[in-house]
């Protein structure tokens, strides 16, 4: 899901054939990010322009040509942006670097702000640590003590960036503990 | 009196206010019992377990329910603005919180109104709100990790999600990151950053680091950071200025998390349960 974020780096090149939508929260970004693809449609998650955003925001960049097919899809599945302007300033790129920790028999995973650690023998999630949203501690609090491969995702109950964040930690953990 | 204002992980946890007491691993406010687990919790139980120390009274909380969708946050932020000034409070620490940056300036206006406003200390969501709004330098103490460093020393960043490669990058030495943050504007007065070395700095530069007892296992582990946010904020609450505040809340959590005995799957409490015998061996020396 997160490998477009690998490897890119912070694009100068102003997009004028580029529109963005805007959401109440991340977890419907989330859900119109995911319909969206498997739909086939070229689109990125990035951080909104300065002067729509308000907190812990994200937005979804799309080809503005195919705005109108983009939101019947999207209003069919009940998931309405909030507003859809054209992308007329530098979008920001989420996080791409992650870095990673060995304590003993434990592998810690940091991207941005969040921190997540499993017990690499049994794959027991022990720890979620970082953040400052308010979803972090209630994450934290479904996720820790349970398998790497049946705790519920961030992505599926989590809200803010923070979350997101965490999704991306997780994912890289999968990878790795699966190589 | 020392004020908190943070979150509860639970959807239908109802908006609170009121003097709050522990009790073993729990702490009650308004007749609601509350687990000391990571966030907010387990900072207002490290701060209550100091105040206690320094013969303070227990700290006043403002907390709601939220798990993310912002909507127990909305209504703190509106009860704030038209209650806050009703409590008379020395100090204010604010904590997990859904960044608003509306809501969030109208209730630094209210603050900014009282003719002796408290004492200013923000952590986590509340510390990313103040960046984005531009409010940083408005605060007396910000208590990042290095990678919420990494996001105040980004101008650009509004969010530690965004923030570039090239600063997040391990290269990058805390102290070069707090010079970059201070340029740009984006610290409070003085900055407790923690991690393998804790630094203490303002402006000028470094005023002090503490780095020991080293326990690497715990930066991996949650509510480390909420319990020297409620240490530091207690000190302050104490009297202390804030730079020994900083340096010796540093010390406290360090010589707690090292008397648990940590390993990563270590849980918060057991950290906060050790507090009264840092605070000794601190005090005592």
């Amino acid at each position: 899901m997160f490998k477009r974020f690998k490897n890119k780096q912070t694009t100068t090149v102003q997009k004028h054939d580029r529109g963005i939508l805007v959401f109440e929260n991340t977890t419907e970004v989330i859900r119109a990010e995911k319909i969206l693809r498997d739909e086939g449609w070229e689109i990125d998650v990035k951080g909104p322009p300065p002067e729509i955003r308000s907190g812990c925001d994200l937005v979804i960049e799309f080809p503005l040509i195919e705005e109108l097919s983009i939101i019947r899809k999207l209003l069919a599945v009940n998931v309405k942006p909030i507003q859809t302007v054209p992308v007329n300033s530098v979008l920001l790129e989420p996080v791409d670097l992650l870095q990673e920790k060995e304590y003993g028999n434990f592998l810690m995973v940091r991207a941005a702000n969040m921190k997540i650690t499993v017990d690499k023998n049994t794959r027991l999630i022990v720890n979620v640590s970082g953040g400052g949203c308010p979803d972090v501690p209630y994450l934290a609090d479904q996720m820790v003590n349970k398998f790497l491969h049946d705790t519920p995702h961030p992505r599926d109950i989590g809200y803010t960036l923070c979350a997101y964040a965490l999704q991306i930690a997780y994912d890289r953990l999968v990878k790795i503990c699966s190589e | 009196m020392l004020g908190i204002v943070g979150t509860v992980p639970e959807e239908n946890f109802p908006l609170i206010e009121g003097t709050a007491i522990l009790d073993k691993n729990h702490i009650i406010i308004d007749n609601k019992s509350i687990a000391v687990n990571r966030g907010t919790p387990a900072m207002i139980a490290a701060a209550a377990k100091t105040l206690q120390y320094m013969d303070k009274p227990n700290p006043y909380c403002y907390l709601v329910g939220d798990i993310g969708n912002g909507k127990g946050c909305k209504t703190l932020y509106k009860h704030l603005a038209a209650n806050f000034s009703k409590i008379q409070l020395k100090t204010l620490a604010l904590h997990y919180f859904q960044p608003d940056v509306n809501l969030f300036k109208e209730f630094l206006a209210v603050i900014n109104s009282i003719s002796d406003r408290p004492t200013l200390i923000a952590d986590a969501g509340f510390m990313y709100v103040a960046k984005m709004g531009g409010d940083a330098s408005f605060f007396d103490l910000f208590t990042p990790d290095a990678g919420e460093l990494a996001y105040l020393s980004d101008e650009k960043a509004p969010h530690p999600f965004y923030t570039r490669g090239f600063i997040l990058h391990e290269e990058n030495q805390v102290p070069e990151l707090i010079k970059r943050a201070y340029l740009h504007n984006n610290a409070a007065k003085h900055l407790l950053v923690k991690g393998a070395i804790d630094y203490v700095a303002n402006k000028n530069g470094i005023l002090g680091t503490v780095d020991s007892p080293q326990e690497e296992a715990l930066e991996s582990i949650g509510g480390t950071g909420d319990t020297l946010t409620g240490i530091v904020s207690a000190l302050i609450e104490s009297c202390l200025n804030i730079k020994a505040s900083s340096l010796g809340a540093a010390k406290i959590n360090r010589l707690a998390g090292s008397y648990a005995n940590p390993d990563p799957a270590t849980q918060i409490y057991d950290i906060i349960s050790h507090i009264p015998q840092a605070l000794e061996e601190v005090f005592q020396n």
